[in-house]
């Protein structure tokens, strides 16, 4: 008898994981029957997945702590026991921003260089009367964290030069074209929409912020968790499957096109070919440039649920909510990565596990053996563009260095 | 008391809103346009927000509701805790609320609970409508195959038809499945498909 899991998800390219397991039988190998709730956005995926329509969910990282530490609504405990990838966001401006802040044609810019231009411009188009604005997809939100940080970093305060609001993925092509926004940080399909329109332009990617970015987890209810805990970790096995699938180059036009059919992202299979090749078009006509590791979904046990993670994002939370940093909430927060249940799914099956469960984040300039379980593991450069790093044994003092 | 009622579907927006009038004292606005949704919630200052799970606008309204927060009538995300079995039975219905922090919980759950079963009943006036569309699809799918079985057979009209009968009460199938097999044969075959036999 096959056990039932119910998965909710947006139509992003990065639901891919959980989708192939389904399609190209490696849940149904661990004995799973997978069925997908599609939705447009993610209050109506977090509500199904707390009143119990789904037993999982593709979420937005920080919107798991965010429940689980009760803000915006009361607190309900999640479990992440596997990240569902790293970055594949991109930022896009309006043509016109771009073209002010000098971002180069033909290939993405430095993160400092259209910084400098951005901040330049912010303090021109406040002083005019009309803030510069960007869309974000959720408040609570990796997206938002990653925009937030390379402003502040630039010399741009979030709050006050520029403005920050949320638009649906979507909608963001619609809200550049009407000139509501003037850029936005999303997931793909929707930068390659937003450029196939004429309407933006993709100047960075998110992996250029920090090239090991945290992005969606499999969420689940703390107590579902414990409930059905075999069917979890056969999921998280078949996922592990579907991942090896899905960075095969040789699978990428198949998986595309099984991507992009209604039942799931419903879009154009080119689109979401770009995101999966790491080859993505920068501008309308442009030919597509190869940007490596924009989507990282596998390598490098990429789906291991680091707390130091977890710890990041709540920092970043503190940051940008205005409320005091709590030891207690940091620790609520780091919990809800669940490293123990993604080692025990995995215990046996060959699979790099690693040793720790927390790690010093944006600490390597260049590949770096770790230790892993059994041996050791590669883990190649993940740092943050402007050379900080972050050490979950001091998150106050980290908190200390950063700018609002 | 002011609700405003946030759906995309008109239909779906006016059966809630015939339904909610009937609570005394409550002034209900049905707002179905995503563009300047934010201003005009704004300005109707409402009590209550009711919004479908379906909606696209919903988590840019809670990032309103969030930043508003301090404004002095916030909206808080739900109603609290002791209405856990309330919301639970919205959410299933497929619309969500919001409410105006303060509110007594015996001036919501009226509300709530109307909402629910008027989100329900569009929701079998919706099925229904479906089948209706479903049948009519077939009808015309059934009407199809028998002029292909006419012109392809030399049959006439109740020939077909008994045609089409007699082969899915051989195959215990619908008529309406072999008519549309009869279809997606003419279809790949061509015109001169059928006269194969």
């Amino acid at each position: 008898m096959s056990e039932r899991l119910t998965i909710g998800f947006l139509p992003l390219v990065d639901a891919c994981l959980p989708i192939l397991a389904a399609e190209h039988g490696f849940a149904a190998e661990e004995g799973l029957e997978l069925s997908f709730v599609r939705d447009v956005s993610w209050a109506t995926v977090l509500d199904r997945l707390l009143y119990g329509h789904t037993e999982a969910a593709h979420l937005l990282a920080p919107l798991a702590i965010a429940t689980t530490l009760g803000r915006g609504r009361p607190a309900q405990p999640l479990a992440a026991p596997f990240v569902l990838g790293l970055n594949g966001n991109a930022i896009t401006f309006s043509p016109e921003l771009a073209q002010a802040v000098d971002a180069p044609e033909g290939k993405l810019g430095d993160p400092r260089a259209i910084g400098e231009g951005l901040a330049r411009e912010a303090r021109e188009r406040a002083a005019a009367g009309r803030k510069l604005r960007f869309g974000v997809v959720h408040r609570y939100s990796s997206h938002n964290y990653m925009l937030r940080y390379w402003l502040a970093a630039c010399g741009v305060a979030p709050d006050s030069d520029v403005e920050i609001v949320t638009v649906a993925p979507p909608f963001v092509a619609d809200a550049l074209e009407s000139g509501e926004i003037d850029g936005s940080c999303v997931g793909e399909p929707w930068n390659s929409v937003a450029v196939e329109r004429g309407v933006g332009r993709i100047v960075l990617a998110t992996a250029q912020i920090w090239r090991r970015g945290v992005e969606k987890v499999l969420a689940l209810r703390d107590d579902r968790l414990e409930a059905r805990r075999p069917a979890v970790e056969a999921l998280i096995r078949a996922m592990r499957k579907a991942g090896q699938h899905f960075v095969d180059p040789a699978n990428w036009q198949a998986n595309a096109a099984l991507l992009a059919s209604p039942a799931y992202l419903g879009g154009s299979a080119e689109l979401v070919l770009r995101a999966i090749s790491d080859r993505l078009v920068l501008s309308r006509g442009a030919a597509p440039i190869p940007y490596p590791d924009f989507m990282f979904q596998h390598r490098e046990a990429a789906n291991f649920p680091w707390v130091s993670q977890a710890e990041w994002l709540y920092t970043q939370m503190v940051r940008w909510d205005g409320m005091g940093f709590a030891q207690a909430d940091a620790d609520k927060a780091g919990r809800v990565f669940r490293p123990d249940v993604y080692r025990s799914a995995l215990a046996g099956t060959g699979d790099l596990l690693p040793g720790a469960s927390s790690k010093v984040e944006g600490s390597l300039a260049q590949t770096t053996a770790v230790s892993a379980q059994q041996g050791t593991m590669v883990l190649e450069q993940n740092s943050f563009f402007d050379g900080r790093s972050f050490d979950p044994d001091d998150l106050p003092g980290y908190l200390a260095g950063l700018s609002r | 008391m002011r609700i405003a009622v946030v759906d995309e579907s008109a239909a779906r927006a006016s059966v809630i809103r015939e339904g909610l009038s009937k609570l005394d004292g409550g002034e209900v606005v049905v707002l179905t346009e995503r563009k300047g949704l934010l201003t005009q919630i704004a300005a109707l200052a409402p009590d209550v927000v009711l919004i479908d799970l379906g909606n696209p606008s919903r988590d840019v309204l809670e990032e309103y509701f969030a930043v508003t927060r301090a404004l002095s009538r916030p909206i808080a995300m739900f109603v609290d805790r002791s209405d856990e079995e309330a919301i639970a039975a919205s959410i299933d219905a497929g619309v969500s609320a919001y409410v105006v922090d303060g509110l007594a919980a015996s001036r919501i759950r009226p509300i709530l609970d109307l909402a629910v079963r008027r989100f329900n009943a569009f929701a079998r006036l919706q099925a229904d409508l479906d089948e209706a569309k479903g049948k009519l699809a077939e009808r015309e799918t059934v009407d199809k195959a028998k002029r292909i079985l006419m012109k392809s057979r030399g049959l006439d009209e109740p020939g077909a038809y008994a045609e089409l009968r007699r082969k899915a009460m051989e195959s215990s199938r619908r008529i309406a499945d072999i008519a549309e097999a009869v279809v997606t044969a003419h279809e790949l075959m061509g015109p001169d498909g059928g006269t194969a036999e």
